[in-house]
């Protein structure tokens, strides 16, 4: 763009990214406020600090390695309900955890169903706790992730270079080594450092399934310095720890990672005609058929129980849910409106380098953010009255970098593509937005906006610091049905939590690509 | 966005104003799981009111680290739930007031001269199992260690729980100095470590585990509010660690007669007789003949281990520390 | 000679139909109006998109359901005619045998094909340092080695300049009358068709009309093919 027709204001952005940059400072600030000592860190945080990273890796690893085939499947096969599928394949990476935990332990846990079946062949159990269970639910996390990158890149191929492919007479070798490969090399390192940074910062997942100190992340020894051993300064430096690792993994990530697409034209299909012979058929439908019940068998468990839990589920679930469904669209307006401004910024900016403030979101502790808060609030006000609002901010912020890399993509190419158009028109700024961007970016907007719906409304996030009895979000209120014996009613409200993110996910996409012009 | 968080605040907030009548209000700091609708904390609330004429209001959270939070500038008048191996922290804190009430109308197990920490109700730590699916529990600790390594049991973070650390500080008032080698005996049982409570118990009731680690209390809530029996807590002749939680005032209350009123309703019978329902554990001043039906037949240990607080402060660290470095190998 | 017997593409709501012989080593322009099917029509005869109806028969085979590369036919695309990461030479070495090593022999025949097409020299260079003319002849020189006996091409020079393109024009109509080629171009350039064809398949309304001398059709034009001649 030449510097005197810029079609958008960037001060929006830059406020908003100085928003964001301060909400991590302040927090940092607070915490820093009541540090009285700094003391090191001893065996118990290196030994959670390596375990972090060797899970992440390991996660990132298989979840990028198992996507290969499955996406590869998915995007030369044509059949029945595939589109479907693919949506539905993306469901647990906006499921709320502690709803997903259910689902898993129902599949893959002790007495779950696959132990059923193993034991009825007379194999011996398989367990799901230590390591090898964290990585499992990090894979179940984000193998839709990593599968939904890929399928979008096999997508992207031009048309051209398939039927240049079968001109030619590849074959799979060939294949290989001239479209997949160079596509693999283009988007798995960015996977690969993406869900290495998501599981990074994985709390509740090793908290359940880690099977003991071993497998403590760096997440759980800053809530074990905040919330028993008081010690802020080791929480502080832990969590500089983490920012450090996950920062620079997330802005590597940032550098490499393709943009984000999970919505519309992935039922745009390609004619192929690599991999036609039966032997490569029955091999895609089986690599289908494993990732699809992989990754829905829990769903369905999460469904049957809490189904049988639903009557039992109390009325101030209901209330807890009504809490939660506004908290969180509350939570996307927030974001939409730091945002939107700050990809506005990006898009227009020189080098998009500015977009890394987003990753402060993925890269920083919640619990610290809400602590750091608490500590500032407090002089001011009770911060019991601003649970709620503290809770919609850390969403939001946690969102945020997802929301950048979804929309930066889309405002960068309307405006290289109406940006000169717009200016000799004269639309600019708000005009600007409501009459181009807006619409232009409204499949992305509306995925963003379901992202970030889901992730906020399954989030236990900072209410559990701040506690206002009257007025508990719906995980929390999960949570204290777990901790008063009543396991049904919590698997109902498990229900009700999932269908809710999902709801709100599949509404705000759907509004974005209706009547969506490509 | 600033408007948004504005706006936010205000709809919280305006609901707190709407909810403060001219009645003095008494402030109680308590844990998340006490003011929820199956806790113990509504009929506490409505029984304190009746007598009082004033309005009291719970505010939840992590008790001791908000309370190392605020400091002197605290809202709190009376805060309830603090187990015996916290107290030490928050005495530290120097908020709270003498509690005023008489330590020799208690009939816990043990005898209790805290001039401060008032218990309101107390518990064992025990290992839970379901006797449908354990014909042979085992009689002991020590036969505990040495069930085949496929009996599963889940336990608590003692870093995040406080039966958790019940647990360790319970293993080292047994084996003290062979802790290490418990550790390292109960490892291959041990399915998972959570990180609270109900984690681990959820995960006992969905079959996952063949025992966790619990309340010699616990199997009461099975009996009595669902009839079911199945549910037993292994009794061992070592003993079992103690717990017991606190309620205590805070020194700059605003309403001192009220926190003092509260200290006394603690210690009244109305108060007592709701506790083994509404808290699932034992009350700390109410004797054996006047708990409610069924509750003086729950097995309970014969032998109480206990640490004092300052007891409790010397051995954690380091118990803590043998539990990880064994358990991590 | 190339039969399309009774051929009909269906698209949706879209509908082509064909029925008409071409004539070995001919030349072929294949004229219409934007959408009326001129790429559908030499999809369809590559293999790329199916026949819902009809059969394409070549040297008195029927090939509707061959796979693309078992077809006697070498295609021009508009774009991404080249791996973008592979060298020119190695390009071009795909059109002789799908694999990136070539013998002596193979690699000569190579050569002769980059020199053929004026691009002696360039075989180790990347298709991004080339100028978009010299991709073109890049993609000439696979063709080339395909030495197959039609040559098919999408608007393949639409992005040159006038004078480049014509240059390409009778480069590709040399390149064919020696290795005893036809070629069929979809274009919307009569001049064009003029340029190198000997006939040309008029596509509208979902019909492919069968071909006709070239200079003949475009001097008395059929109203449909005038409108679209202005």
């Amino acid at each position: 763009m030449a510097r005197n027709a810029k079609p958008i204001n960037n001060a929006a952005g830059i406020a908003a990214a100085t928003f964001v940059v301060a909400a991590v400072l302040l927090a940092f600030v607070g915490i820093g406020l009541r540090v009285e000592t700094f003391s090191g860190l001893g065996p118990a945080e290196w030994q959670a600090i390596r375990f972090t990273i060797l899970q992440s890796l390991l996660s990132a690893f298989l979840s990028c390695v198992l996507a290969i085939p499955v996406a590869r499947a998915l995007a030369r096969r044509r059949f029945w309900g595939r589109a479907f599928l693919i949506t539905l394949l993306g469901a647990p990476f906006i499921l709320p955890v502690i709803v997903a935990m259910l689902g898993l332990l129902a599949v893959f846990g002790r007495s779950g169903a696959l132990n059923d079946i193993l034991a009825m062949l007379g194999i011996s159990k398989i367990s799901i706790y230590g390591l090898q269970g964290v990585v499992l639910a990090h894979v179940f996390f984000n193998l839709p992730l990593a599968i939904r990158l890929l399928v979008h890149g096999w997508q992207g191929v031009p048309a051209e270079r398939f039927r240049l492919s079968a001109q030619l007479g590849f074959g799979r070798g060939m294949m290989f080594r001239l479209i997949e490969l160079p596509l693999l090399m283009r988007i798995l390192p960015g996977a690969f450092a993406l869900i290495f940074v998501i599981c990074l910062t994985s709390f509740a997942v090793a908290l359940t399934l880690g099977g003991g100190p071993r497998a403590t992340t760096v997440e759980l020894a800053i809530y074990q310095a905040f919330r028993f051993d008081f010690n802020l300064g080791r929480a502080a430096l832990l969590s500089l720890v983490q920012l450090f690792v996950a920062g620079g993994a997330a802005v590597l990530a940032f550098w490499l990672v393709p943009s984000i697409s999970f919505g519309g034209g992935m039922d745009r299909m390609q004619r192929r005609w690599d991999g036609q012979v039966r032997g490569a058929r029955v091999l895609d439908g089986a690599f289908i058929f494993i990732a699809a019940s992989f990754l829905t068998l829990p769903l369905l468990a999460i469904l049957t129980s809490g189904l049988r839990g639903m009557l039992e589920v109390p009325l101030i679930v209901w209330s807890s849910a009504w809490t939660s469904l506004w908290v969180a669209l509350i939570s996307v307006l927030v974001l939409l409106g730091t945002a939107l401004p700050m990809a506005g910024w990006i898009a227009t900016s020189r080098n998009g380098s500015v977009e890394v403030i987003g990753l402060l979101g993925l890269s920083v502790s919640p619990l610290m953010i809400g602590t750091g808060w608490f500590i500032l609030i407090y002089p001011i006000a009770n911060p019991t009255d601003w649970a709620l609002p503290v809770t919609i901010a850390v969403n939001a912020l946690m969102a945020l970098p997802f929301a950048l890399r979804i929309l930066v993509p889309s405002i960068r190419e309307t405006i290289q593509t109406y940006g000169r158009l717009s200016s000799a028109l004269g639309i600019s700024g708000f005009a600007m937005w409501r009459c181009v961007l807006w619409p232009r970016s409204r499949p992305r907007i509306g995925f963003a906006a379901g992202l970030t719906a889901a992730l906020s409304i399954g989030d236990l996030g900072v209410i559990a610091l701040f506690g206002d009895p009257d007025r508990s979000t719906l995980p929390l209120q999960m949570y204290r049905l777990m901790g008063s014996y009543r396991t049904d009613a919590a698997a109902g409200a498990a229900l009700i939590l999932l269908v809710l993110a999902f709801g709100l996910f599949w509404i705000m996409d759907y509004w974005g690509r209706r009547n969506a012009i490509a | 966005m600033k408007y948004l968080t504005f706006a936010a605040g205000v709809l919280t907030a305006s609901s707190a104003f709407a909810e403060s009548h001219a009645q003095p209000v008494l402030t109680v700091y308590a844990g998340d799981y006490f003011t929820s609708e199956w806790g113990p904390g509504p009929v506490i609330e409505k029984g304190f009111e009746e007598t009082c004429g004033c309005d009291l209001q719970f505010s939840t959270g992590d008790l001791v680290p908000r309370l190392l939070l605020e400091g002197e500038r605290t809202k709190a008048d009376v805060v309830i739930g603090l187990t015996s191996d916290v107290t030490a922290k928050a005495r530290t804190t120097g908020l709270f007031a003498p509690h005023g009430q008489d330590n020799s109308a208690l009939t816990l197990p043990i005898e209790w001269t805290d001039e401060t920490f008032l218990p309101f109700n107390y518990g064992h730590t025990a290992f839970i199992y379901n006797e449908t699916t354990m014909a042979t529990p085992p009689a002991s600790f020590d036969a505990l260690l040495a069930m085949p390594d496929d009996v599963k049991i889940v336990i608590q973070d003692p870093r995040t729980s406080l039966s958790g650390l019940a647990l360790v500080l319970w293993v080292d008032a047994i084996y003290g100095d062979k802790s290490a080698d418990v550790w390292a005996q109960l490892a291959p049982k041990i399915l998972t470590v959570t990180k609270d409570w109900s984690s681990s118990y959820g995960l006992f009731t969905d079959g996952e585990a063949d025992m966790v680690l619990s309340y010699t209390t616990s199997p009461a809530y099975h009996m009595f509010a669902e009839d079911d029996f199945t549910k037993k807590a292994a009794i061992f002749p070592e003993g079992h660690y103690f717990m017991v939680e606190t309620v205590a005032k805070i020194t700059g209350t605003d309403v001192p007669e009220l926190a003092d009123a509260f200290m006394s309703y603690v210690m009244s019978e109305a108060f007592q007789t709701v506790i083994p329902t509404a808290n699932w554990s034992l009350p700390s001043a109410l004797p054996t003949d006047q708990w409610p039906e069924g509750w003086a037949q729950l097995p309970l240990p014969e032998k109480v281990l206990f640490y004092s607080e300052e007891e409790s402060t010397a051995v954690q660290e380091k118990a803590i520390e043998t539990w990880r470095a064994t358990l991590s190998q | 000679m190339l039969s399309l017997n009774k051929i009909q593409v269906t698209q949706g709501t879209f509908e082509l139909k064909a029925h008409f012989d071409v004539d070995a080593e001919q030349n072929v322009a294949v004229v219409g109006p934007s959408g009326a099917g001129k790429s559908t029509l030499v999809g369809a005869i590559c293999g790329f998109i199916d026949l819902s109806a009809g059969l394409v028969m070549l040297h008195g085979h029927d090939i509707t359901q061959a796979q693309p590369d078992a077809r006697d036919m070498a295609m021009l695309f508009q774009d991404n005619n080249l791996f973008p990461h592979l060298t020119i030479a190695q390009n071009v070495g795909l059109g002789i045998r799908p694999a990136l090593r070539l013998t002596g022999d193979e690699v000569g025949q190579v050569n002769d094909a980059l020199a053929r097409v004026g691009l002696t020299d360039f075989g180790t260079r990347k298709p991004s340092e080339l100028s978009g003319g010299q991709q073109s002849r890049a993609a000439l020189a696979r063709a080339l080695v395909q030495s197959k006996s039609w040559m098919i091409l999408d608007e393949p020079f639409a992005a040159l300049g006038p004078a480049l393109r014509a240059e390409m024009l009778d480069l590709v109509a040399e390149v064919a009358a020696e290795t005893k080629a036809g070629v069929m171009m979809v274009t919307h350039a009569p001049e064009d068709a003029r340029r190198i064809s000997d006939s040309v398949i008029f596509v509208a309304d979902g019909v492919a009309h069968g071909p006709q001398a070239t200079t003949g059709l475009l001097d008395n034009p059929p109203p449909a093919l005038k409108a679209y001649l202005g």
